[in-house]
């Protein structure tokens, strides 16, 4: 039947596309597959990229494309779509199909009960549905934000300081909310202004709202999503405002001015995952990335000459919050 | 001499016959232009070094190889082809509703404020409660530019567009608001959605194990619907007129304005119950998204379709179809998702500048017929 | 509020305007000479788009920024002509040949971007400059005469296209072609080529306009850099009556609105931010709705000509 021929010449063009690879040290485990379904491109210098990184990171790690084949589908902010290429990653067998969209929670609650055998991890949020086979994760990104608050509100020499943000929503929200509760630990009088353009990709409107916080003093910036390129390229037009990131290292935007990014580094959960995997724990748990267990990172810039006592301080709260004795609410 | 009747094509003169040729040669011409599209992306699919054929291959066996997929694609169709009926409506009055995607947006605004506030009440009673409200939301989103246009002279392409963005805002507003899920707040994940709507207002799955909802059966009632409307009722033969000669309308003491307003009202609720579907029979909350582009889309849809309601049928089904392949397919050979939709550009662009293909074979058709009756 | 009354705040606000309405200027502006001649080109913002990648692309490897604006001009001119064949001599239903023009254009700038460029770079891009004597002038020296090329252009653009629409027989003939195609065939004007010309000049403002995003403006390229303005700035040719000067204002007027809400939410006014940035939307409605000039359409707009038909 047309079908099934249809079906077996995908198969073979998959599987030939996976043997591609340089025959590497093969690992005593089965190659491991994962596919990834992302709201967003996997070059948005941000959410979505972080994860894909973080993939191909840990595909590196075990040895190439033979002992872990990655599959993705980005730009899925139709949840329709998102659901059928969900549904379609689990059929074709793949061990771990990751749901990288807060949208797509309910889609995963669906198809999870329909392929009892795959991992399904699903974030960013807290909810596993009660499922045997499906993890949820999310990321504390307010803890990022209260370091970069602390530094920023060190660094920055007029006391105004602007946030560049999307939608008050998801973890811009509570990036920007630890971001000034770190702002007034140092300095309850440095004036933060928000800005939110009610987008997550309008470049232009970023861009502008950034040269509106430049012009009306503020010398030191921040700012979540795929947008906030902009802004970025605003701080570097003017020369003198410093950057602080979130999602994804951003110093190659701006060496000079970036002073620091909250990486959001995924690979030790899907490593964890992947090893619950092969050993019959196939859901269940909810990861948080957090400074604690080295999920969020802060990274230095090297190309910014950080004060020693800003960067001390900087440390200081890493360590508070990790030990627990700084609490940073979303 | 030829008998007056003779240069009129029969069909005209009976009452719910079709003529199969010609549908089938209106089929044909876009059919083919798609092809044409298909090859220009072939070229495409090349200098990415991806072999056409698996990609073709994995569209067609991603939108027609399994029943889930046929299922997906009827439920893409469902929307498309709300919003293709509205557009139907509209064009007949010649007045493009490029306000689809706002109108979505208060649809299923409406939607989801409606069934919460009211989840006390049985499913019977909610439902088609919900599916009127919506409709009424978005018809009134449709109203605004209608008004506008017919009091004051505001042109609707701008008022539309510019509809469009101030819907955006307002669901973003309430999202992160009134409408945020409670759950979402205690969690402190703030996610951009809605609480999940009451169970009893869910549109029922049709077929187990697949995403086919009782919505897709209320698109094509309607649909039949529109048809009886625009071709068997004084306000649809006015509405037509309007479209067809406004001097000759206006001349005839129709009100062309009062009925451009009219056809862009019914349009937004017709665009409002496709967000009304997607909220109650797909994801059974408000999401950021929730409008997926149909509100351009079921442009296209409806242009594939003759823009008559019922060649809107088959043809949502077919460029639903077309959608879910297309996904598939960028999933198989893992190209870029842009280049499908550089694909879709052209497959538009072609379909509608095949038009004239079938215009010119109508009318050889029509002078064939005439040389016939004057023969006799 | 008084806050917002204060010298810094207005520049501030005004040179905001200034350089948002640029894009829109160079788009609409195009647009208007498009829909003049009895064309509607829904997919402006594609061509923007690809205007932008263009432009971006060739800085970036070859850091010439005029080879980068001549790159740009070329793919809108391109665009418009592919735009022109379908609507002109193919006579199709131009409202969605736009758009099927805008999901092309949008497509291909992001593959392009994809396979040619892979991740979001930054240019150096125009760079701003001050104009001697009128730069010195209190406010309005800082708010107009202090900006890059691109956005000078762009405003000398508006007297340009008034003087080429009202003061020349080429314009003559591009309204002419829109208001009564049928009797400026037979005065002996090519419709179908004025509507060519015209549509392929809108393009190229069009491309353009990105060229001004890219290269100016933000100075980078992701996908979907421009999210929508090129509808906008076709909204804006309705608003402006078919006018440049119109359409200046519209832009301005929308433009200056944008910029206003950024400020107040930097200032921390209280209002809900969705509400402020509903309301360059909202005012621009306001602002048609309300003033008396009712422009009519150019007759022929949206109507494939075929000689011989009236």
């Amino acid at each position: 039947m047309k079908n099934r021929l249809v079906i077996v010449i995908v198969v073979i063009a998959l599987l030939t596309a996976a043997c591609g690879g340089p025959a590497a040290t093969p690992v005593a485990k089965d190659k491991i597959r994962i596919a990834v379904v992302m709201p967003s491109a996997i070059t948005d210098m941000a959410f979505s990229q972080s994860m894909w990184s973080a993939l191909k990171a840990v595909q590196t790690e075990m040895g190439g494309e033979s002992a872990l084949e990655l599959k993705y589908s980005e730009n899925m902010f139709k949840v329709p779509d998102a659901a059928a290429a969900i549904r379609d990653y689990a059929s074709q067998g793949f061990d771990i199909v990751i749901a990288h969209g807060s949208q797509y929670g309910t889609s995963v609650q669906e198809i999870a009960t329909d392929f009892p055998k795959t991992t399904f991890a699903w974030g960013t949020d807290v909810n596993t549905f009660g499922l045997p086979n499906v993890h949820a994760y999310t990321a504390a990104a307010e803890e990022g934000g209260y370091v970069n608050g602390v530094l920023a509100a060190l660094l920055t020499k007029s006391k105004k300081i602007g946030v560049t943000g999307p939608v008050e929503v998801g973890d811009a929200k509570t990036y920007i909310d630890g971001f000034v509760q770190g702002v007034t630990s140092v300095d309850p009088n440095i004036n933060v202004s928000k800005t939110w353009t009610g987008s997550f990709s309008d470049v232009a409107l970023m861009t502008e709202a950034a040269k509106t916080h430049i012009a009306s003093g503020a010398d030191a910036l921040t700012g979540s999503s795929q947008s906030v390129v902009g802004s970025i390229g605003a701080a570097k037009d003017n020369g003198n405002v410093l950057w602080f990131g979130t999602q994804q290292d951003q110093a190659s935007l701006a060496p000079n001015l970036v002073v620091a990014s909250q990486q959001y580094d995924w690979t030790a959960m899907i490593k964890e995952m992947i090893k619950n995997h092969q050993a019959g724990k196939l859901g269940g748990d909810k990861y948080v990335l957090q400074l604690k267990n080295a999920g969020l990172k802060i990274l230095y810039n090297s190309g910014y000459k950080l004060p020693d006592n800003v960067k001390k301080a900087g440390d200081a709260a890493i360590e508070g919050i990790k030990s627990g004795s700084i609490k940073v609410n979303p | 001499m030829p008998s007056e009747t003779a240069v009129v094509p029969a069909r005209s003169r009976r009452r719910f016959v079709f003529d199969w040729k010609e549908i089938l040669f209106r089929a044909a011409v876009p059919l083919l232009a798609m092809f044409a599209a298909f090859i220009v992306g072939a070229v495409l699919l090349l200098l990415l070094n991806v072999n056409p054929f698996t990609a073709y291959a994995a569209l067609i066996e991603g939108a027609f190889g399994s029943m889930y997929s046929i299922t997906q694609s009827l439920v893409k169709a469902t929307p498309l082809l709300l919003v293709a009926l509205g557009i139907c409506i509209a064009f007949r009055a010649s007045v493009i509703n490029v306000g689809g995607e706002g109108q979505i947006i208060l649809g299923a605004l409406m939607a989801t404020w409606f069934s919460l506030q009211f989840r006390a009440w049985p499913g019977w009673l909610l439902i088609p409660a919900t599916i009127i409200m919506g409709f009424m939301a978005g018809a009134a989103w449709g109203f605004v530019p209608g008004i506008l246009k017919a009091r004051l002279g505001v042109n609707e392409i701008l008022t539309t567009i510019m509809m469009n963005f101030i819907a955006l805002q307002l669901m973003n507003l309430l999202l992160r608001g009134p409408l945020m899920d409670p759950g979402g707040v205690t969690a402190g994940t703030f996610l951009a959605q809605s609480e999940r709507l009451p169970e009893q207002v869910w549109l029922a799955r049709m077929i187990p194990q697949t995403p086919l909802h009782t919505g897709f059966i209320l698109a094509v009632v309607l649909a039949f619907v529109v048809y009886i409307f625009l071709w068997r009722t004084t306000i649809g033969y006015r509405i037509r007129a309007v479209g067809l000669n406004p001097h000759a309308a206006r001349y005839a003491g129709i009100k062309v304005p009062f009925n451009q307003a009219l056809s862009l009202t019914l349009a937004g609720g017709f665009a409002g119950l496709a967000g009304v579907v997607e909220v109650l029979g797909v994801h059974h909350r408000l999401l950021e998204g929730i409008t997926s582009g149909y509100g351009f889309t079921g442009i296209v849809a409806a242009l594939f379709g003759g823009l008559h309601p019922l060649g809107a049928i088959p043809a949502s089904y077919l460029f639903g179809s077309l959608l879910v392949g297309a996904d598939k397919m960028q999933r198989a050979v893992q190209v870029p998702s842009a280049l499908v939709d550089t694909i879709m550009g052209l497959v538009v662009m072609f379909v509608v500048g095949s038009a004239w293909l079938s215009r010119r074979w109508a009318a050889r058709r029509l002078a064939a017929t005439a040389k016939r009756q004057e023969v006799k | 509020m008084d806050q917002i009354f204060t010298t810094v705040v207005i520049v501030g606000i005004l040179s905001s305007a200034i350089r948002l309405a640029t894009p829109y200027l160079y788009a609409s502006i195009g647009e208007t000479i498009g829909q003049l001649s009895g064309v509607v080109n829904l997919g402006v913002d594609g061509i923007m788009l690809m205007g932008a990648y263009a432009a971006f692309f060739v800085v970036l490897n070859t850091g010439n920024l005029w080879l980068g604006v001549l790159a740009a001009m070329v793919v809108g001119l391109l665009m418009g002509l592919l735009m022109s064949v379908i609507s002109v001599t193919l006579k199709a239903e131009q409202g969605i040949s736009g758009i099927g023009l805008y999901i092309f254009g949008l497509g291909l700038s992001t593959l392009l971007f994809k396979v040619t460029i892979g991740t979001v770079k930054t240019v150096d891009g125009f760079q701003t400059f001050r104009i001697p004597i009128l730069g010195n002038i209190p406010i309005l020296g800082e708010v107009f005469f202090n900006n890059n090329v691109m956005v000078y252009i762009a405003f000398l653009l508006v007297p340009a296209a008034w003087w080429v629409l009202e003061k020349t027989t080429w314009g003559l003939r591009i309204k002419a072609a829109g208001q009564n195609p049928a009797a400026a065939d037979s005065l002996g004007v090519n419709v179908d080529r004025v509507r060519y010309m015209s549509v392929c000049l809108g393009g190229m403002l069009a491309g353009l306009a990105g060229a001004s995003l890219s290269l100016a403006l933000v100075k980078l390229f992701q996908e979907n850099l421009t999210a929508g303005m090129g509808f906008i700035a076709v909204a804006l040719v309705y608003f402006g009556g078919w006018k440049p000067v119109g359409v200046l204002g519209g832009a301005l007027l929308f433009s200056t609105v944008n910029a206003f809400q950024l400020w107040m939410q930097v200032l921390g006014v209280n209002i809900n931010s969705n509400v402020a940035v509903m309301l360059p939307y909202l005012l621009t409605i306001a602002a048609l709705a309300f003033t008396v000039n009712r422009a009519r359409q150019p007759a022929g707009l949206n109507v494939p000509y075929e000689r011989g038909e009236s």
